[in-house]
């Protein structure tokens, strides 16, 4: 009897240890980041690309019903893919699309932007970095739809694709 | 023998040189250990203090910023915690949701010593 017990204690020990690994064979090992919905983007002053004025986020966001904020670098390969779609959207419609430069040299991202266009209606600069991670950001291209109270409504993680170009378009009309 | 000596010495200073040099590259002892406690995001298996990625090299400037605005270690923990969720920390906090995994080998420990008991003592 006492036999008995110790192999079903056992059994179901092994059982509830094979089920966790089975579980976890599915589970992808590699890091996603959590949905950022309803999450207010960090207030933060930065100076602009062109004017070497200073601006306050918050003032360029109220103002409009809804910014894409867009962190980008001229060094970044990815980010030149998605400039097209950028362009698109500035002129199919009239979203206030901010960008933010990413650890650029200013000469550099100027000639990006003469060489493939200016889709941005301000560029804040980000020299060291800290902005960005302060916006929760990962890297370049990252991209945040945000309504005129800074809430994050979405956030995009890599280059932008015409699928995400749609989504936009459909959230702001 | 006087090659030896040499050679050994040569080694020793090539050894203390690059203490120096990687003792030159952090600035403070605290961002460090703050920097040895977060997980860089963008690399596989390292920490912001070992990783040399734009992620992680502008996350010790932030850590430097804030560690002069006054900040405590556990306030900057708590902002990335609010900026990139728990998974950022290499060391979790003790919640429902990890709790089987913190009592699962203290759970083990007992039943194992339970069993030990009972087979040395008891019969």
């Amino acid at each position: 009897m006492k036999k008995n017990i110790f192999y079903l204690i056992l059994l179901l020990f092994f059982t509830f240890i094979f089920t966790v690994f089975y579980i976890g064979l599915d589970k992808p090992n590699f890091y996603t980041p959590k949905e950022v919905k309803n999450k207010s983007l960090e207030e933060f002053t930065s100076t602009e690309l062109f004017s070497n004025e200073q601006f306050n986020s918050n003032d360029i966001i109220e103002n409009n019903k809804f910014t894409l904020v867009n962190i980008w670098a001229s060094w970044c390969v990815p980010c030149r893919l998605e400039h097209s779609l950028l362009m698109d959207l500035s002129e199919k419609t009239n979203l206030n699309i901010v960008g933010l430069n990413y650890k650029d040299k200013k000469n550099n991202a100027i000639k990006l932007l003469n060489e493939l266009g200016n889709p941005f209606s301000k560029i804040l600069t980000d020299p060291d970095g800290i902005i960005s991670i302060s916006l929760g950001a990962y890297g370049v291209p990252e991209t945040f739809l945000l309504n005129n109270k800074s809430k994050v409504i979405r956030k995009y993680i890599g280059p932008l694709t015409k699928d995400n170009i749609l989504e936009i378009i459909k959230i702001i009309q | 023998m006087m090659r030896i000596i040499k050679f050994i010495l040569l080694i020793f200073i090539i050894i203390l040189s690059f203490q120096e040099i990687s003792s030159a590259n952090s600035s403070s002892p605290l961002i460090d250990k703050i920097s040895k406690n977060l997980r860089c995001l963008i690399c596989q298996g390292q920490s912001v203090y070992d990783s040399q990625s734009d992620f992680a090299l502008s996350m010790k400037t932030l850590i430097n910023k804030k560690l002069e605005e006054g900040k405590s270690e556990k306030q900057i923990y708590d902002y990335l915690k609010n900026q990139y969720g728990e998974w950022i920390v290499y060391d979790p906090e003790f919640d429902k949701k990890n709790l089987l995994l913190w009592t699962f080998p203290l759970i083990l420990f007992i039943f194992g010593g339970l069993l030990i008991y009972r087979k040395v003592f008891i019969n």
